[in-house]
């Protein structure tokens, strides 16, 4: 079996709000262009664990936070990194689409770019590089000075992957990107997930176990914020090493 | 099948509820309707009395002394432009950066404090207001333009501090997210993103902010006092519509007092128009919402 190269590698992580731990000494290796999937009922700890890949765990008051994550081998919490400068290399896909108001379709796309200080001449090319990439360019190509805003669901979700990819971040966190799409959309997102993987890798945070199976190459699943087992997908929906695993995916509780 | 057998027909307590609710209805209409008469009946009185004042001497011409007839207020309109101006070009800013403290750092201690603080500011007598900058910097240096817009400043910031920092706090947290999470450093989210997305309405606070100094008297009757010649140093006293008003009202002469009257019209169209012109403003900015940075797209 061939070696795959670790991107991220999470060492005794652990987080809390106000001193209410929510992760606990967590390990984890995120090997480079594959789709890891974090499963686990609400409320054990899978987004503030994906928060605190790109330090935005921080942003939020009463937060503190333990131990190492290494991202191509620097350590991201290091007193001299800046948390701006990780989260460009590590993009984020929230939950709800969220693009940002007032702004017209390209300007969603281009604003994170503008203020990196990138040249008007490639601008525009690297805008329809990522809405390419998004799967979204030939629905928008046409009205892209209308507002994000006016866009469907589905669209503005994958508005939000055409923001973040353009940035050409190393890692993409998905923090339940479908959970407020309809089937379609839903499906659409999960095929641009898998071509993604060419290029970035993803961690998704999914409560849909047939979404973590269909996109995902390995499984981490959470409980009370602890890391209860962690292995390829494949194993982890049909033969789980962990009884606990085994009750999640079969929905005996969660 | 009998007629009847009707379940859908009123009960008593049915028609009373419906009753009730008419009756309630009409009185919030007549209150309202109310309310909006006298406002109605000021703008038509002062317009009454006003226009036949308003002629190009008003607005071109010094003021000049009873009897000889004629005159305008000049000196007072430029007066009111220099200090309200002076006020704004400071407070618009430095209200809209306490503005941004405020709301963007609500939980730090500092922004609790002088949150309560500015409500005091807001709440305090406009009168009171003169009387500090009077004793802070009249008694010291005399009455002048620097004085005046200090007294309207101190009136103007807690309002558009307030004022903005309510707007902001409209935005919801996942924006912000959203821009820090694009490795976008805070202050550039705040400035680029969250400002431009509520522009509009912060240009209604500072435009309501500029009607409110506008149109005040007390601070400046301890402040920058009224002078009946232009304005040559802003060091001076200087004469401003309000106060003009104020003191020609009460001279008693009837040629003084039409001027007083034609003042008043002006100033209340002034402050109407200001109010038109940000909602005129804010129609057509809706409609056509183009982003800022997609003019670079030729």
């Amino acid at each position: 079996m061939k070696e795959t190269k670790t991107l991220v590698k999470i060492q005794d992580l652990s987080a809390s709000f106000f001193s209410i731990p929510v992760l606990k000494n967590i390990d984890l290796e995120i090997p480079i262009h594959k789709v890891v999937a974090l499963i686990g009922p609400s409320g054990c700890g899978k987004s503030t664990f994906l928060r605190c890949l790109n330090r935005m765990h921080e942003e939020v008051s009463g937060a503190g936070i333990q131990g190492q994550v290494f991202l191509e081998g620097q350590n991201i919490y290091a007193p001299y990194i800046d948390p701006v400068l990780v989260r460009r290399k590590v993009g984020m896909v929230f939950q709800k689409p969220n693009p940002f108001p007032g702004l017209s379709i390209f300007d969603n796309v281009a604003v994170g770019l503008k203020l990196m200080g990138v040249k008007r001449k490639v601008l525009f090319e690297r805008v329809e590089n990522s809405l390419k990439q998004a799967a979204l360019w030939d629905e928008v190509k046409d009205i892209l000075k209308r507002q994000g805003t006016s866009l469907s669901g589905g669209q503005q979700q994958r508005l939000c992957i055409a923001r973040t990819l353009a940035i050409n971040p190393s890692v993409v966190l998905m923090d339940e990107p479908t959970s407020a799409l309809d089937p379609i959309s839903t499906a659409r997102i999960e095929g641009l997930i898998r071509e993604l993987k060419e290029k970035v890798t993803v961690i998704i945070v999914t409560h849909n176990m047939q979404q973590a199976s269909r996109v995902s190459d390995k499984t981490a699943f959470l409980l009370s914020g602890e890391l209860i087992e962690y292995g390829k997908t494949s194993q982890i929906f049909t033969n789980p090493s962990k009884g606990k695993t085994e009750s999640y995916i079969t929905g005996r509780f969660g | 099948m009998k007629a009847k057998q009707v379940i859908w027909s009123y009960s008593l307590g049915d028609r009373w509820r419906k009753w009730l609710n008419f009756f309630m209805l009409s009185c919030l209409f007549l209150l309202s309707v109310i309310a909006a008469v006298p406002f109605l009946f000021i703008i038509y009185y002062v317009f009454d009395k006003g226009v036949s004042a308003i002629n190009w001497d008003f607005f071109t011409q010094l003021p000049k002394p009873p009897g000889e007839g004629g005159g305008g207020m000049s000196n007072a309109l430029i007066g009111s432009a220099v200090v309200v101006g002076m006020a704004s070009v400071v407070g618009i800013p430095w209200g809209m950066g306490m503005g941004v403290y405020l709301s963007e750092y609500k939980s730090t201690k500092t922004a609790k404090i002088l949150r309560f603080v500015i409500d005091l500011l807001i709440s305090a007598p406009s009168i009171v207001v003169g009387i500090f900058i009077y004793g802070l910097i009249v008694i010291r240096y005399g009455f002048s333009s620097y004085a005046g817009a200090a007294a309207l400043l101190l009136i103007m910031l807690p309002v558009v501090a307030r004022g903005t920092e309510e707007i902001l706090k409209m935005i919801p947290n996942h924006i912000r997210e959203a821009g820090l999470a694009l490795g976008i450093p805070r202050w550039k989210v705040i400035t680029r993103i969250l400002i431009p997305s509520v522009l509009s309405m912060c240009v209604t606070v500072i435009m309501l902010a500029i009607a409110r100094i506008a149109g005040e008297t007390a601070p400046l009757l301890f402040t920058s006092l009224g002078n009946q010649y232009h304005i040559r140093s802003l060091s001076e006293p200087i004469a401003t519509l309000p106060v003009q008003i104020y003191e020609f009202a009460n001279t008693g002469f009837e040629q003084m007092e039409q001027q007083a009257w034609a003042g008043a019209m002006v100033l209340v169209f002034f402050v109407f128009f200001i109010n038109f012109f940000t909602r005129l403003f804010l129609f057509f900015r809706k409609k056509d919402r183009v982003g800022f940075y997609s003019k670079m797209r030729k």
